[in-house]
């Protein structure tokens, strides 16, 4: 469980990409942490693993102060995944896997061994592992990141827009994947996107963030779309503009459903989802 | 100090002869390096061959330049010619690279956008590519400026007289303030020269952008702090 | 072309064996000058550039400094230095100004290295949970290697190149045929030196455009070739004039 109390930055700038902010992330479900930019989403995600400290407030993991760890040993302990992979351009795809377990004393040949399994399990093919950075495709980088995350066996792993720069093709791939690792590896999960679908699809649990991270709305999927909390989240995730705006329209095959422009999106289907 | 002051008149006709010496080769370095420098960004081929070229002229070391010279081209090895010459090749080996990457550093959309709207070759290179690439290459006509500035004191070597008579006259005489007035007037007119550069460059390329540092900082702040 | 058979054969007369001042020897002076002036260089500028490209700190004054080291005359500092350090202490006031000459190629180099890298690059170093060390030494340094042999390459050309001028301070080094044969109009003995010193150069330059081209590191060069024409200016910074 991981636990934000108060938690205000204050950048030497002077801009407050975060004010007072408070929640509880449950363990072994997905947080999204969505919003547009300068909604503090990142700077909040990055507080968790103290890449940046925050100004005011605490943050507890298992109902430890972060601020009372060691910020590399925390970092270790802590799966992250960043846009593009952030890989290391001048390591193969082993190398960049086995990084954090060498960074913690496991014997490189060990830690190559479990990198291989790690590639299994993200769905890259092991032929794969000597290739560097640069010779793989945007989502198989992608995949090469999301293993390194996983390489120490955190129990926290941090994805700040992972997917934000692959084509919608490889993301929509990508994000089934990382639903059934979820489902696998059973992880807490905060996810930060800009993006609602993905939120959506993604979340257990989904945070829509307003400026200076204002919490606008906190809840499943289900829940924000059935009750949107204001004007702002009800356009955020997009009722007013009619793509969430549904109308049910008679057909001869039986009924289908319209969204705003007419176009139509689905079949209804009676019974239980 | 009472060196240089009993012999300003001295230090500013050896300045102004300086100055002399050094305006064509950097002025004759542009003009040459604009078309070497296009064929360089333009061609693979001619790429390798100017590059390479110019990359070994420049690793000649300017004493034996100094003597090559002559014999290729038939001058005086004595001569301000075979200076002028060897600060000219000097020149246009730093600028032909830079006008090649400076133009490399047109963005390909501008130049695809003028083609789209109908430039020609010879009018889209004038008044799209050159002027876009100008800060860049305003970059490398400073350094080659400056080089020029402080490299032209070797010719007292091969007889030509000026700032770095200060420095053969003052060894001579063991007279530590003269040379060092040298140095120091050499790196006056070096900067001003520099100065009036950048100077240039405002009053013709008002809408580039004043200064490139920070910019890394900011992308740092960004990464390392704010959202 | 009769002068460069000359001069070639001069290279090449037996003569040049024997006498006070022989091929190899001035050769010889010439490279160790070159050598020992380049290695204290970089042991000042390395870590100094390493620390700068590192904290970002000291970054305007380092640019500052190399910008202006341009307009130093290399001839100038050199006679300078001779005068003040006393005609018994020659060499190492020749070393010195050699040292300082070769400082800022090699300091731009270091730092510049560090910045070219892609700060995304470092952030996922840190927080993978990376020291400050391993951070240096796993990402930066290895990343950076390119740019700072290619400072050492600039550093040891201008340093070649002012060696031979400091001929002129009874130094010894192949500048010496060059400057002794001013005086005698010993042509072919002036082009026969120069196109020594010509080779010297090359055959340094060659060296380090070879280990240059070794260092980069694998997954770098890997990658899909990248359009020549496409790389950035900024990697050229380094190169500073090497000719003086």
């Amino acid at each position: 469980m991981i636990e934000f109390r108060s938690v205000t930055k204050r950048f030497p700038d002077g801009t407050v990409a975060v004010d007072d902010f408070s929640l509880v992330i449950p363990a072994r479900k997905t947080t999204v942490l969505v919003g547009s930019s300068g909604s503090g989403k990142t700077t909040l995600l990055r507080m968790i693993n103290r890449m940046v400290d925050p100004t005011s407030g605490e943050i507890l993991i298992d109902d430890e102060s972060v601020h009372d760890r060691d910020p590399v040993k925390l970092r270790r302990s802590i799966g992250y995944v960043m846009q593009n992979g952030g890989l290391l351009p001048h390591l193969t795809v082993i190398d960049n896997v086995a990084t954090v377990p060498v960074l913690t004393g496991v014997p490189r040949q060990r830690a190559r061994e479990q990198a291989l399994e790690l590639l299994d399990t993200v769905g890259l093919d092991r032929s794969l592992a000597k290739r560097y950075p640069s010779q793989l495709s945007g989502g198989q980088q992608q995949r090469v990141g999301v293993a390194r995350g996983l390489a120490a066996d955190p129990n926290i792993l941090l994805m700040d827009e992972p997917f934000g720069a692959v084509d919608p093709i490889v993301r929509a791939e990508l994000q089934q994947e990382t639903i059934r690792l979820q489902q696998e590896l059973d992880k807490t999960v905060v996810f930060v996107t800009h993006d609602i679908d993905e939120a959506f699809l993604l979340g257990d649990q989904v945070v829509i963030l307003e400026k200076g991270a204002q919490i606008a709305q906190i809840g499943s999927p289900s829940e924000i779309t059935e009750a949107p909390a204001s004007e702002f989240v009800a356009s955020f995730i997009g009722t007013e503009r009619g793509t969430r705006a549904l109308h049910a329209k008679r057909t001869g095959a039986g009924t289908v459903l319209v969204d705003a422009a007419g176009r139509t999106q689905g079949v209804l289907v009676e019974g239980d989802a | 100090m009472t060196w240089v002051l009993d012999n300003l008149d001295l230090i500013a006709a050896l300045t102004l002869e300086h100055l002399r010496q050094c305006l064509l080769p950097i002025l004759l370095g542009f003009v040459l390096a604009i078309p070497l420098g296009w064929v360089a960004f333009r061609f693979r081929l001619t790429r390798g061959l100017v590059l390479t070229v110019t990359g070994l002229l420049y690793t000649i070391p300017s004493l034996a330049l100094f003597a090559i010279l002559p014999t290729v081209l038939g001058i005086r090895f004595l001569s301000e010619a075979n200076l002028v010459i060897a600060l000219t090749i000097y020149a246009v080996a730093i600028m032909a690279r830079s006008i090649s990457d400076a133009l490399g550093s047109v963005d390909p959309a501008v130049r695809q956008a003028a083609t789209a709207v109908g430039y020609g070759p010879w009018r889209r290179f004038w008044t799209v590519e050159f002027p876009l690439a100008g800060p860049v290459i305003l970059a490398g006509l400073r350094v080659a400026a400056v080089s020029t500035i402080a490299l032209a004191t070797v010719g007292i070597l091969i007889g030509v007289e000026n700032l770095g008579y200060l420095f053969t006259n003052g060894l001579q005489r063991r007279i530590i303030p003269e040379v060092f007035a040298g140095v120091i007037a050499v790196m006056l007119v070096a900067l001003v020269i520099d100065a009036l550069l950048v100077l240039a460059g405002r009053l013709l390329m008002p809408w580039a952008p004043r200064r490139t540092a920070g910019r890394r900082r900011r992308l740092a702040l960004r990464l390392g702090e704010a959202a | 072309m009769n002068l460069f058979a000359d001069a070639i054969a001069w290279i090449f007369a037996p003569e040049r064996l024997e006498g006070s001042v022989s091929l190899p020897l001035a050769i010889g002076q010439h490279l160790a000058y070159t050598f020992v002036s380049v290695v204290v260089a970089a042991l000042v500028a390395v870590p100094l550039g390493w620390a700068i490209g590192h904290t970002g700190r000291g970054r305007e004054v380092a640019v500052a400094v190399s910008g202006a080291a341009r307009a130093v005359p290399s001839f100038g500092l050199l006679v300078l230095l001779v005068l003040i350090f006393g005609v018994l202490h020659k060499p190492e006031a020749a070393v010195v100004s050699f040292v300082l000459l070769a400082i800022p190629s090699i300091l731009a180099g270091a730092y510049s290295g560090f910045e070219a890298i892609d700060r995304r690059v470092i952030d996922a170093g840190r927080a993978m949970g990376m020291t400050e060390w391993q951070i240096l030494w796993r990402i930066e340094v290895p990343l950076g290697l390119p740019l700072l042999i290619g400072g050492l390459r600039s550093a040891t050309l201008q340093v070649v190149a002012t060696v031979t001028i400091a001929a002129y301070i009874n130094l010894g080094g192949v500048g010496y045929f060059i400057i002794q044969g001013v005086p005698l109009r010993d042509f072919t003995q002036i082009l026969g030196g120069a196109l020594v010193v010509v080779a010297l150069a090359l055959v340094l330059d060659g060296l380090f455009a070879v280990l240059q081209h070794l260092v980069v590191p694998r997954g770098v060069s890997a990658g899909r070739t990248p359009d020549v024409r496409a790389t950035p200016t900024r990697r050229r910074a380094v190169v500073e004039p090497a000719t003086e």
